[in-house]
């Protein structure tokens, strides 16, 4: 935090994935009079995860608006906004608190284009705060991707490096259409290159972080570090997992996962979102209506969180989501066949 | 101060818009009577939630707005979308589920927009407008526009969590939104005695520190006075205002209401105070117009009416394989 400020050259430069956000978000405010930053305590608290840190300062309290604890009006807010002019990034402090507002993002942003024949068009962006990991327990901790990956008319992205999450960000924001955007809590503070300047991350492109032949492990947000670091350790073993980050829940990218499947003829999935009716179902339904399913010489296998509310005491919360072993053990066992 | 007794609609509107005025609350009533025969003759299928008995709500409410201007509307939207300056065959052609409609069949009459003239769209969830109506009046306040945002919203809704949020934000963001409740007195069938501890709805201004009025909303001159002045007020920055609009709906909630919920005796009395006679009568009394005059605006709207449904019947119905067409911009096409 207080090392001196090192001059990095462009292909270099690391920063933290919430610096990558406020980064795109500072170059939205500077490029684009319509766009405005909505959203509990991101004005001169920073944001509860510091993500818009410092840019009220830059551009004032008219464009880094502070809201009221309304999660219903004020994602409400957005959506009129946005529907007669504006460009808002609405932050949820938690995704949690978006149960609050299903009615405007799922009754309206939503719909609001199908509605009115294609006549009107909500390009707002929701920034959703996920996940477990931090202690705090039921109603902080929720992974609601597959809630959101269920209405047609919203694009719903997870992004697992700092790099697409600027990117998927201004993807997002040029997007006419609503978009969610679920941030891992426990990624905020990772680092990794991002390029400078303004850059998109297609929405509905998934990206593969490892090549391997043996088997595929499709993952989403902090699902895909855990699978890289199991596939390593599999690696030692000589088993070779080909690691997809999803990136897009909504559209799937159908082509790479399917072409990977093909390869592999194994799959296993990983999500933090409750396993029943999650991503991974959805993913494996996909690949066994598919051509893909000639190629399958295993069952499917699904990693998800467990079938209860995230717990506080430590050991409890971490067994209700996958962790690295519980990948390693389940990518292992399906590459041996032994499911 | 003038000593000019006239009422306020007379004194500040010219002949020629008080003339349009009556058109269109004789326009609203006749495109829901051929809404309503079109859906018993099977033409119209789903549903629809009629306004008849609250159509100087919706044009007197509408007098002080430009194309620029915005508005959001209820599932009883009808009147809004007409007085707002939608042509009622497009209308009549989305009802009716054709290309040719609003919406090209896709909304129907509870999703019936105009987005050129600055209608957001009728809403089919209580209370969901609210919201949006604020973030207009945020869109307009941060490009400096001028225009206002009218919220309409019914007795219903003021028991909604969206009501309190939205009124809160419009108030302490000063923005330019007029909330117009059209008090019913019925939510479905549950009646303002029942659901709100208030006994009027302007009261609950007081929490937001807006102004609060509750008007005759059967009166054309009353409306148009009270929201004009919250339209000035909102435009000089001064922030939004409460306004209710007390009238009835003839008509049952929705096409499954049996009116087992209020009496003969009290339908009967409000439809004695019918807005539209009495602003024809009003307009009689101050020469604006005279009996011949008056049938002829009468007879221009519901030929207008009759067109509107011939057109919708000869309209193109949407090809199935359209189905999935705008749900995203990239479908559009």
């Amino acid at each position: 935090m207080n090392a001196p400020a090192k001059q990095l050259d462009a292909d270099t430069r690391e920063i933290s994935y919430s610096e990558a956000i406020r980064e795109a978000m500072g170059l939205a405010l500077e490029r684009d009079e319509r766009v405005v930053l909505m959203g509990e305590d991101i004005g001169v608290y920073g944001g509860a995860f510091q993500v818009t840190g410092d840019l009220v300062e830059r551009f004032g309290t008219d464009r880094v608006m502070d809201t009221p604890i309304s999660e219903l009006g004020g994602a409400g807010v957005a959506v009129g906004a946005a529907l007669t002019g504006l460009r808002p990034i609405f932050e949820f402090q938690f995704s949690d608190f978006a149960a609050l507002a299903m009615e405007q993002i799922v009754n309206q942003a939503a719909k609001m284009r199908y509605m009115l024949g294609g006549e009107a068009s909500v390009p707002v962006v929701f920034r959703m705060p996920a996940g477990s990991g931090t202690g705090a327990a039921a109603q902080h901790s929720q992974s609601f991707e597959a809630w959101f990956g269920h209405v047609p008319g919203l694009k719903v992205v997870q992004p697992s490096t700092p790099e697409d999450a600027k990117g998927l960000l201004l993807a997002a924001l040029e997007d006419p259409d609503p978009v969610v955007m679920f941030e891992h809590k426990l990624l905020y503070k990772m680092k990794g290159h991002v390029p400078e300047g303004w850059y998109t991350t297609p929405i509905g492109k998934a990206a593969i972080r490892r090549d391997g032949k043996d088997v595929t492990i499709v993952a989403s947000a902090i699902m895909v570090h855990r699978a890289l670091a199991a596939a390593e350790k599999l690696a030692e073993e000589g088993i070779e997992a080909e690691v997809i980050d999803l990136r897009s829940v909504r559209p799937i990218d159908r082509d790479t996962i399917i072409g990977s499947v093909r390869k592999t003829g194994k799959l296993l999935c990983v999500y933090e979102g409750v396993r029943t009716l999650g991503v991974g179902a959805e993913i494996s339904a996909m690949i066994a209506e598919s051509e893909a399913f000639d190629y399958l010489d295993a069952p499917i296998q699904r990693l998800g969180g467990a079938e209860a509310p995230i717990p506080y005491n430590p050991d409890l919360e971490k067994a209700a989501v996958p962790q690295t072993p519980d990948i390693e053990v389940a990518a292992r066992r399906l590459a041996r066949r032994e499911v | 101060m003038t000593d000019d007794n006239r009422p306020f609609a007379i004194r500040n509107y010219d002949p020629a818009r008080l003339r349009d005025a009556l058109r269109k609350m004789y326009l609203i009533r006749f495109f829901e009577e051929g809404a309503e025969d079109s859906y018993m003759r099977g033409l119209i299928h789903g549903t629809m939630h009629l306004s008849i008995g609250q159509e100087a709500s919706a044009v007197a409410s509408c007098m002080g707005l430009t194309d620029e201007d915005k508005i959001t509307s209820t599932h009883r939207g009808h009147g809004h979308c007409i007085a707002k300056g939608a042509e009622v065959r497009r209308m009549f052609a989305e009802f009716f589920g054709k290309e040719e409609g609003y919406c090209h069949g896709r909304g129907g009459s509870m999703h019936i927009a105009d987005v050129t003239r600055g209608n957001l769209g009728a809403n089919g969830i209580v209370g969901g407008g609210l919201p949006i109506a604020v973030g207009a009046g945020l869109t307009a306040k941060r490009l400096n526009t001028g225009a206002v945002a009218i919220c309409f919203f019914g007795d219903g809704a003021n028991n909604e969590g969206a009501f309190h949020e939205a009124l809160n934000m419009a108030a302490i963001w000063k923005l330019p939104v007029v909330f117009i409740c059209e008090n019913n007195k019925y939510g479905m069938s549950t009646s303002t005695e029942r659901s709100t501890a208030v006994k009027n709805i302007a009261e609950r201004a007081v929490a937001y520190a807006m102004p609060g009025h509750t008007v005759d909303g059967n009166d054309f001159s009353a409306v148009a006075e009270t929201v004009e002045a919250a339209i000035a007020r909102a435009r000089a920055g001064e922030g939004p205002s409460l306004i209710e609009n007390l009238t009835y709906r003839w008509r049952g909630h929705s096409k499954s209401d049996r009116n087992r919920y209020r009496t003969k005796q009290e339908i009967d009395e409000w439809m004695a105070r019918d807005p539209i006679q009495r602003f024809r009568a009003e307009l009689i009394e101050h020469g604006v117009l005279d009996e011949s005059e008056a049938e002829k605006v009468i007879a221009e709207a519901r030929q207008e009416v009759e067109a509107g449904i011939e057109f919708a019947k000869s309209g193109t119905a949407p090809r199935i394989s359209d189905l999935a067409k705008y749900v995203y911009a990239e479908e559009n096409a």
